[in-house]
């Protein structure tokens, strides 16, 4: 027994480190990054860092009328404290994501109180300096910004704000873009998923069921795609896309149409939706062609013998049979699609983005990273109740990627 | 649309409530007996196929099919018997020939307007509906009432014996069960016609024994014409009113058991069909439908199955159990030989000798008297009956 036990141990111990290397590499450039971007979308430290004091004195402050002059002195002094270690900049950033022009009002007022420290009231200095120092929405914007654990990205992810008491409330009609975005997302998504289907299943289908010779070529075919760089495949469709591509010259010249009215082929909608079908493409016809190499061609001829028609057979017998790899293959699409940058980045245009733009936008260029995670764990979010309506449905256990 | 009055265990309800309840398949069934006059005969006019212009598979089949008849296609693989089941259902086009079922022509026909219940080697259950779904499958695409359906359903489910299994899915079957199933849902839209192809191959011996009875008793009380495919001569003997030997895609010889184990018609038939000792020879002397023939430094009398000129080889087929060891009445066949090795079957001892120069000579004796006192390196005299001994024209 005890022998037993410990050769269980050291089994165990054997899988362990065999795995190790593989868990360790997952945990840090998957896992960590992962956590500490979900991290970043409701933890934000920066500004309470930066204007402890300040904040401390706004905590008091009823939020009704303008602080007291004690609040501005302290607010006044922490501001040219801040921007003589030049660590304004990113807290007026900050603040000004909540209301815009503090970040002019606060990095000006810094500097007239530098150039003159008020004698008398701070108050009045600050107001003379800047209007909206009069204005309790710019305090409360500085408080709100110090929050450290904050649902505000969220918020704004799904275009909703907070008003002065708290509330959420819906922004303005110019300012929301997310969730028509996030729509427009899913959409095209689903659009996607549908026509891989569409185009895949009849593929999948011969190349299960062919002779080997000839299932073999066609692999290979389904595969070269595969092995090309997706830059040379995104490249190549707008070669063939673009106005005065390929196509557009072949419909000109047939005389289909006119020379002025060149179809609109990419940098929209239908050149992400063309370039993307092309790119996972590849990730149905694999999971099906594995589910359907597994069904017996007996079936259908036993449901032949018994009297079924084709259609009633593949209705019948085969479609379902090869549920698992229809759900394996649309879910693969539809994540992989849900989330794809590159391909509309290239192909999209402007009405052709989805999300995943936006994030990079978020990340890259107004590096508001908070928000950019807050997208990103909305879309994880999104994708985690796929599974669990798919696992409800279906069984997570009867998805099949491979025979 | 569904032809119900064509067949006798249609059934109305009052019958139906008669049959249920009581001991499953042998009420049923008897049920259903008067179904003879309903089932097809097949005719096969010189079908042959060839794939893709060169390989010949069959090169011209002829066979009758009676009306209720079970008749196995029996031969090694690739003999051309699964080809022409596959034909017969509609999976295969013959390359020439004709089909003919009740005197029409069919080989045009798809298999699912044949109204031929096939059974499948590996059972083709479909694995996602439960068996009740798996029967009722036919009579669905069939368009007929749910009713009606249930009541064939659970009628072909009493044939079978596997009342209450209904609700399972065919994974969680025996295998046993799988090909019941199977069975039942070849008959359960009562088809003229039932195909098996190697439906017993799967499963061990005592199961496939088990099975082979029922399946022959199934057949025999409904009546229904049946083509079976087999490799297995003890099966094809078991199930078959007649049996056809397929060799090389050619029928060698198609008649009853007996007939084809009593009266072989070819080299190959005696070989393949039961134990058969076989020697090589030259006829000598013919006399009617008798003749001598020499075979190594001996002379035997045999039977002709066709005619023989003198000079011509032939091969000698005598059945081991036909052989008498140490006779104690005259045979026209008499000869010494040596004992070379004994093994013990437990019905019968299996005795090799030499004789005629050759080692390989089998008697069968049975387990009566024990061995009969014999040893090996023993000298004896065998002999055996000028019927008994068969002489088949060589082949090659």
């Amino acid at each position: 027994m005890a022998i037993a036990l410990k050769r269980w141990n050291r089994q165990a111990l054997g899988a362990a480190l065999l795995v190790a290397p593989l868990a360790i590499f997952v945990a840090v450039t998957f896992v960590a990054p992962l956590a500490a971007m979900l991290v970043r979308s409701v933890y934000q430290p920066a500004v309470a860092e930066a204007l402890p004091e300040t904040l401390a004195a706004l905590a008091e402050w009823d939020g009704d009328s303008l602080p007291d002059e004690e609040t501005f002195r302290i607010a006044g002094a922490e501001f040219v404290a801040l921007d003589e270690r030049r660590a304004l900049g990113s807290v007026a950033t900050r603040v000004n994501r909540l209301q815009s022009g503090m970040r002019s009002t606060l990095l000006g007022t810094a500097r007239s109180l530098a150039a003159e420290t008020p004698a008398a009231s701070w108050r009045e200095a600050m107001i003379a300096a800047d209007a909206d120092w009069g204005a309790i929405e710019s305090w409360l914007a500085i408080r709100r910004a110090g929050e450290v654990i904050t649902p505000r990205y969220y918020l704004n992810a799904l275009d909703l704000d907070r008003g002065g008491a708290g509330e959420i409330v819906v922004q303005p009609e110019d300012r929301r873009i997310y969730v028509s975005l996030l729509l427009r997302t899913l959409l095209i998504s689903i659009a996607i998923t549908g026509i891989c289907l569409l185009l895949a299943y009849p593929l999948a289908w011969l190349l299960a069921h062919a002779r080997p010779r000839r299932a073999g070529l066609l692999l290979l075919l389904v595969l070269v795609p595969f092995w090309t760089s997706l830059l040379v495949r995104t490249t190549s469709w707008i070669v063939l896309l673009q106005n005065q591509g390929v196509i557009n010259d072949l419909l000109v010249t047939l005389g289909i149409v006119a020379e002025q009215q060149r179809l609109a082929l990419i940098y929209n909608m239908t050149g992400t939706i063309v370039a993307m079908v092309h790119v996972l493409l590849p990730f149905m016809i694999l999971p099906l062609y594995s589910i359907m190499r597994t069904i017996p061609e007996r079936h259908m001829q036993a449901a032949a013998s018994l009297g079924a028609s084709h259609w009633q057979a593949l209705r019948r017998v085969y479609w379902p049979q090869s549920l698992p790899g229809v759900a394996a293959g649309s879910l693969l699409v539809f994540i992989l699609s849900i989330g794809y940058y590159i391909t509309p980045a290239l192909v999209g245009g402007r009405t052709g983005q989805l999300i995943s733009s936006m994030i990079a936008y978020h990340m890259e260029q107004s590096l508001n990273w908070g928000l950019a995670a807050a997208l990103g764990g909305i879309l994880l979010l999104l994708v985690g109740t796929l599974f669990f309506i798919y696992d409800r449905l279906v069984g997570i256990d009867r998805m099949r990627l491979g025979g | 649309m569904w032809k119900s009055s064509r067949l006798g265990w249609r059934g109305n309800s009052s019958t139906s409530d008669r049959w249920s309840g009581v001991d499953g398949g042998a009420a049923a069934r008897s049920g259903m007996n008067q179904k003879k006059t309903t089932s097809a005969h097949i005719e096969f006019i010189d079908i042959a196929k060839t794939y893709d212009g060169g390989t010949m598979v069959l090169p011209g089949v002829n066979l009758a099919i009676g009306s209720g008849e079970f008749m196995t296609l029996l031969g090694p693989s690739g003999s051309g018997k699964t080809t022409c089941l596959m034909i017969l259902a509609g999976f295969e086009m013959p390359t020439s020939g004709e089909i003919r079922v009740n005197g029409e022509s069919v080989h045009k026909l798809p298999p699912r307007k044949r109204d031929m219940g096939m059974v499948f080697q590996n059972y083709a259950l479909f694995p996602h509906m439960t068996v009740g779904r798996n029967l009722s499958f036919p009579l669905e695409v069939r368009g007929m009432a749910p009713g009606e359906r249930a009541r064939r359903v659970g009628r072909a489910l009493e044939i079978v014996r596997l009342e209450g299994y209904g609700d399972r899915r065919p994974g969680q079957l025996s295998g046993g069960q799988q090909q019941r199933v199977a069975i039942a849902r070849a008959l359960v839209f009562e088809p003229g016609v039932v195909l098996m192809d190697e439906p017993l191959g799967a499963l061990d011996r005592r199961l496939r024994e088990e099975l082979q009875l029922e399946i022959r008793s199934i057949q025999r009380e409904l009546g229904v014409t049946m083509v079976y495919v087999t490799h297995d001569q003890q099966e094809a003997m078991t199930l078959s009113d007649r049996i056809a030997v397929f060799n090389e895609g050619r029928i060698q010889q198609a008649a009853a058991p007996e007939t084809l184990y009593e009266e072989p018609a070819t080299e190959f038939v005696a070989r393949f069909v039961g134990d058969n000792n076989l020697l090589r020879g030259t006829v000598r002397a013919v006399d009617g439908e008798l003749c001598s023939v020499a075979v190594g430094d001996g002379l035997v009398e045999a039977f002709m199955v066709e005619p023989l000129a003198v000079g011509d080889s032939t091969v000698l087929a005598i059945r081991p159990e036909r052989v008498a060891l140490s006779p104690s009445i005259e045979y026209s066949n008499s000869v010494a030989a040596g004992v070379e090795d004994m093994v013990f079957q437990g019905d019968h001892w299996r005795i090799r000798v030499s004789v005629f120069g050759e080692s390989d000579f089998f008697v069968k004796i049975p387990n009566f008297i024990g061995q009969g006192g014999i040893l090996p390196g023993d000298r004896v005299r065998i002999g055996w009956t000028t019927i008994d001994c068969r002489a088949l024209p060589a082949s090659g």
